[in-house]
C-alpha cells in the first residue's frame, strides 16, 4: 500500500507555507513563499488577496514534488489562517475588492474611539466576547464599506462578499463555497460567541449586511473537496492560525494552554466547553470544534508584536542581517544595560489594550550598545509574556506551572531562557515548531479518519527541549518593575484628533 | 570559468573604487553586457560578496568579502535553518539530535533535540566537544571546516590518538559520506553524523544523532544503515535550505 499523507496550508501575515505531514505527524516537506506588505500611509497595512492565493497554487505541487508525492496520496489538506484580516470580493468575478486590510492595521483607531461611546457598544462587547480595538474584523469592514461608494449596496445585494483568509482560500480552493469556521467567526465581533451564529445586533452595530457574510461551520468538518491547488482532496479543517497551534500542542484538556512566537505571540489557555468571559484583559475566543460536537473555548492573551520587532531591528534599523543574529548581538554583552523597549507599535493588546499607546525606548545612557538594545528587544517578548501569563493566572484562578512554546521565535535559546527566568517556571518546546500547521494538519486529518481520535495525536507530543528558570528572584522583581514603568511611558501618545 | 575572471574583476573594481558604483559604470569599465554584469553582481549578492544599496541601487563590497576568514555562517541562524529538520530527525531515529559547528578548535553544540522519549533531559547547547572524539567533529575534520587539534586526548580505550589513524578515519568519512563515533567519547556511547553544507557546497557544519552502542549498532559494532540514512536524509535537507543544492 502506498504511503499515506495529510497537507497543511499556514496563511500567516508575513508568509504563506504549504507542508506536507506524515502518520507521526512529523514534517516530511515544506514550500514557503512571502507575499508583499503593502504600507500606504503609517498603521496602515494592507496585503495583495490575488497573489496570496496565487502562492497558494504555486506552494501546493511544490510541496508534494519535495516529498515525492502525488496528489492521490494526500488524504486530506487543512488550512490555518492569519486571523481579523479582512477580504472582500466580487461573487460574480472572484476579484478582490481593494487590498485585504491586516490585522495590525490601525486606520479604525478613531472610528473604535467613536463606536466606543456609541449606543448598544456594551452588548456588543459581551456578545462577541472582545473588546473594541483596531485587531477585529468587524470595525475593519466598517470602515472599507463607509469609504468605498456604492460598496454597502452591492454588498446588501449579496453582490459582494467578506471573509477572513481561509474564507477566501476555501472560495477559491472550491470554485465558489462562502464558508468560514468558528474560530475565525469569533474574531470578526460580529459573531455571538455563545449561540455562534451571526449576531443581528452586532452587524447592524457596524454597518454590515449580513448578506455579505459566509457560513459559519464547525473547525474540524469536511468543508468540500477542492477543485484546484489539489484536485480531488477534501478540505478536512480550517482554523485561525492561534487555535491551530493550541490543537497541534495537543491542548485538548481544559487547563492546558500554549504560546507560540511568530510575528506577534498568542498565549491560549483551553477553558473547555464553558465560555469563560474575561475579567483582566484577555478576549474570550473559541478554540476548535468537531463536527458534532460543543465548541470548545480559549480565553486568549494576544501580544501584536514580537518577532515583528526582531523584523524592524533588522529591516528599520539595519543592526543585524537576519533574525536569528539578534541572539549573538544581545549574547555580546551581559545585561540590558538598563535599557527597555516596549513595542506598542500598533497600540499595546492584552492585557492593556491601549490602542493610543506608541512604543519607547527608555533608559538610554551613553553606555547603551547595539548588543544591549538587542538584549532589550528579546526582553520585550519575554517581559510581553509575562504580563499575558499573570492576567491568565488571575483570570482563571489555575496557575500555569509549565509553559509550551512553538513558532519561530523558540530558536532563538536566548529568549527561551528569558522567558523561563521571567516566568519563573520550565519552558517546553514540543518535537515540532510548526505547530501552527500541525494543528491545522492534525484536524483535516481528524475530520476524514486519517488519524482516530484526540488520543492518537496526543501520542506524537513529545518534549524537543526545555528551559530551566534561572533568575534570582530580587533581580526578576527589579526588571519586572523598570518593564512596568516603562510600559507606563507608552500610554496616551496618540491624542484624539 | 571566464564567469569567475568577471566576478574576480567586479570585486576588485568595488575594492578599488571610492564609495559606491552603479550597474552602468560596472558594466562600462569592464567593457561587459548590462545583462552579464547584472547576473553576476546577483549571484555576488547572493553569498553576500557585494551589497546593494536599497535606495539608489548600487552596488558596493558586502561584509562577507572582509570576513572571509572567519566562520561564514551565523551559529543562531545555522538553528533557525535546521530546526525543522532537526526534529523529524529524532523523532524517526527515537535519539537525541545534535548540530555543531567548529568554534576555538573544538565541535560547539548549536542545536540540541532532546531524545523523544520524555525522560528528564538537560539542553547541553552551547557545550565545546572535541574534534577527533566525535562523530560530528570528525565530520567538520573530513571535509576541512577545522583542523585536527595538535593534541590527540585520549577519553576511552577507543579514542584515535594517532595522526596517522586520524587521517584513515577521516578519509572513510569522506568516502562514506558520514562519520561515526563508537565508545571514543564515552563507553557505551555511539554517534553517527553527516556534513551540511552551505552556499558553493562548502561544509558549515555537521548534524547526527547519538545514543547507547547497542541501539546505533548491530552486534558487530557498524552502525544500522536505517540510521545513518536518517542522518543523511536530515543532513541533505538542511543543506537544501542553506542553498547548497543551488550551486
Ligand atoms: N532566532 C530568532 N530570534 C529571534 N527572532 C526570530 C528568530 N528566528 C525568527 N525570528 C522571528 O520570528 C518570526 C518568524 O516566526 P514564524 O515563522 O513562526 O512566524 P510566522 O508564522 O512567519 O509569522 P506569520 O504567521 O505571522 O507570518 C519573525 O518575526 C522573525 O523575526
Ligand atoms: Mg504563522
Amino acid at each position: 500500500m502506498t504511503e499515506r499523507f495529510v497537507v497543511a496550508i499556514d496563511q500567516g501575515t508575513t508568509s504563506t507555507r504549504c507542508i506536507v505531514f506524515d502518520r507521526h505527524g512529523q514534517l516530511v516537506s515544506l514550500a514557503q513563499q512571502e507575499h508583499k506588505q503593502h504600507f500606504p500611509r503609517p498603521g496602515w497595512v494592507e496585503h495583495d488577496a490575488g497573489e496570496i492565493w496565487r502562492n497558494v497554487e504555486r506552494l501546493a505541487p511544490l510541496a508534494l514534488q519535495r516529498a515525492g508525492i502525488t496528489t492521490g496520496q494526500v488524504s486530506a489538506v487543512g488550512i490555518a489562517n492569519q486571523r481579523e484580516t479582512t477580504v472582500l470580493w466580487d461573487r460574480r468575478t472572484g476579484v478582490p475588492v481593494g487590498r485585504a486590510v491586516v490585522w495590525q492595521d490601525t486606520r479604525t483607531d478613531g472610528l473604535v474611539n467613536t463606536l466606543a461611546h456609541a449606543p448598544g457598544a456594551a452588548e456588543v462587547q459581551e456578545r462577541s466576547g472582545l473588546p473594541l480595538a483596531t485587531y477585529f474584523s468587524g470595525p475593519r469592514l466598517n470602515w472599507i464599506l463607509d469609504h468605498t461608494p456604492g460598496l454597502r449596496d452591492r454588498a446588501e445585494r449579496g453582490e459582494v462578499l467578506f471573509g477572513t483568509m481561509e474564507t477566501w482560500l476555501i472560495w477559491n480552493l472550491t470554485g465558489g463555497l462562502h464558508v468560514t469556521d468558528v474560530t475565525n467567526a469569533s474574531r470578526t465581533m460580529l459573531l455571538d460567541v455563545r449561540t455562534l451564529r451571526w449576531s443581528p445586533q452586532a452587524c447592524e452595530f457596524f454597518g454590515v449586511p449580513m448578506a455579505m457574510l459566509p457560513e459559519v461551520r464547525p473547525s474540524v468538518a469536511v468543508f468540500g473537496r477542492a477543485r484546484s491547488a489539489f484536485p480531488g482532496v477534501r478540505i478536512g479543517a480550517a482554523l485561525g492560525d492561534q487555535q491551530a497551534a493550541l490543537f497541534g500542542q495537543t491542548c485538548f484538556t481544559p487547563g492546558e494552554a500554549k504560546c507560540t512566537y511568530g510575528t506577534g505571540s498568542f498565549l491560549l489557555l483551553h477553558t473547555g466547553p464553558e465560555l469563560i468571559r474575561s475579567t483582566h484583559g484577555l478576549l474570550t475566543t473559541v478554540a476548535y470544534q468537531l463536527a458534532g460536537e460543543p465548541a470548545q473555548y480559549a480565553l486568549e492573551g494576544s501580544i501584536a508584536i514580537t518577532g515583528s520587532l526582531v523584523q524592524w531591528f533588522r529591516d528599520q534599523l539595519e543592526l543585524i542581517s537576519s533574525a536569528p543574529e539578534i541572539e549573538t548581538l544581545a549574547r555580546t554583552v551581559a545585561d540590558n544595560g538598563g535599557c527597555y523597549i516596549v513595542p506598542a507599535f500598533s497600540g499595546l493588546y492584552a492585557p492593556h489594550w491601549r490602542s493610543e499607546a506608541r512604543g519607547v525606548i527608555v533608559g538610554l545612557t551613553s553606555y547603551i550598545t547595539k548588543g544591549h538594545l538587542a538584549r532589550a528587544v528579546l526582553e520585550a517578548t519575554a517581559w510581553q509574556t509575562r504580563e499575558v501569563v499573570d492576567a491568565m493566572n488571575a483570570n482563571s484562578g489555575l496557575t500555569l506551572t509549565t509553559l509550551k512554546v512553538d513558532g519561530g521565535m523558540t530558536a532563538d535559546n536566548l529568549l527561551m531562557q528569558s522567558v523561563a527566568d521571567v516566568l519563573d517556571v520550565p519552558v517546553v518546546r514540543p518535537l515540532a515548531s510548526e505547530t501552527v500547521s500541525l494543528g491545522a494538519a492534525y484536524a483535516a486529518g481528524l475530520a476524514v479518519g486519517y488519524w482516530s481520535d484526540l488520543e492518537d495525536l496526543r501520542r506524537n507530543w513529545h518534549r524537543a527541549a526545555q528551559w530551566m528558570p534561572a533568575m534570582e528572584p530580587a533581580v526578576r522583581d527589579r526588571e519586572y518593575g523598570n518593564w512596568r514603568r516603562a510600559v507606563e511611558r507608552t500610554f496616551d501618545w496618540i491624542t484624539p484628533a | 570559468m571566464q564567469s569567475i575572471e568577471r566576478a574576480a574583476a567586479i570585486l576588485r573594481m568595488l575594492a578599488g573604487g571610492t564609495g559606491r558604483l552603479g550597474l552602468g559604470e560596472i558594466a562600462a569599465s569592464l567593457d561587459l553586457a548590462k545583462g552579464t554584469t547584472h547576473g553576476i553582481l546577483r549571484t555576488l549578492r547572493h553569498v553576500g560578496f557585494v551589497e546593494q544599496d536599497r535606495v539608489s541601487g548600487r552596488y558596493q563590497l558586502g561584509a562577507a568579502v572582509l570576513h572571509l576568514g572567519d566562520s561564514h555562517l551565523d551559529v543562531n541562524e545555522l538553528r533557525s535553518r535546521s530546526i525543522n529538520w532537526a526534529d523529524p530527525l529524532a523523532a524517526r531515529s527515537g535519539e537525541a539530535v545534535r548540530i555543531g559547528t567548529v568554534r576555538q578548535g573544538r565541535a560547539l553544540v548549536v542545536h540540541h533535540v532532546f531524545r523523544p522519549d520524555d525522560t528528564f533531559q538537560t539542553l547541553d547547547t552551547g557545550t565545546l566537544l572535541p574534534l577527533h572524539a566525535t562523530a560530528l567533529g570528525k565530520v567538520l575534520l573530513a571535509y576541512r571546516a577545522a583542523e585536527p587539534p595538535a593534541e590527540l586526548e585520549a577519553f576511552t580505550r577507543r579514542t584515535v590518538v594517532s595522526r596517522r589513524e586520524l587521517a584513515t578515519a577521516l578519509d572513510r568519512v569522506r568516502t562514506a559520506g558520514w562519520g561515526t563515533e563508537i565508545e571514543e567519547l564515552t563507553l557505551g556511547e555511539a554517534a553517527i553524523a553527516a556534513p551540511i553544507r552551505g552556499y558553493g557546497g562548502l561544509v558549515v557544519g555537521a548534524i547526527g544523532i547519538s545514543g547507547p552502542v547497542e541501539r546505533l549498532c548491530d552486534t558487530r559494532y557498524r552502525p544500522h544503515p536505517r540510521l545513518v540514512g536518517h542522518v543523511r536524509d536530515a543532513a541533505r535537507a538542511v543543506s537544501a535550505d542553506l542553498g547548497a543544492a543551488r550551486h
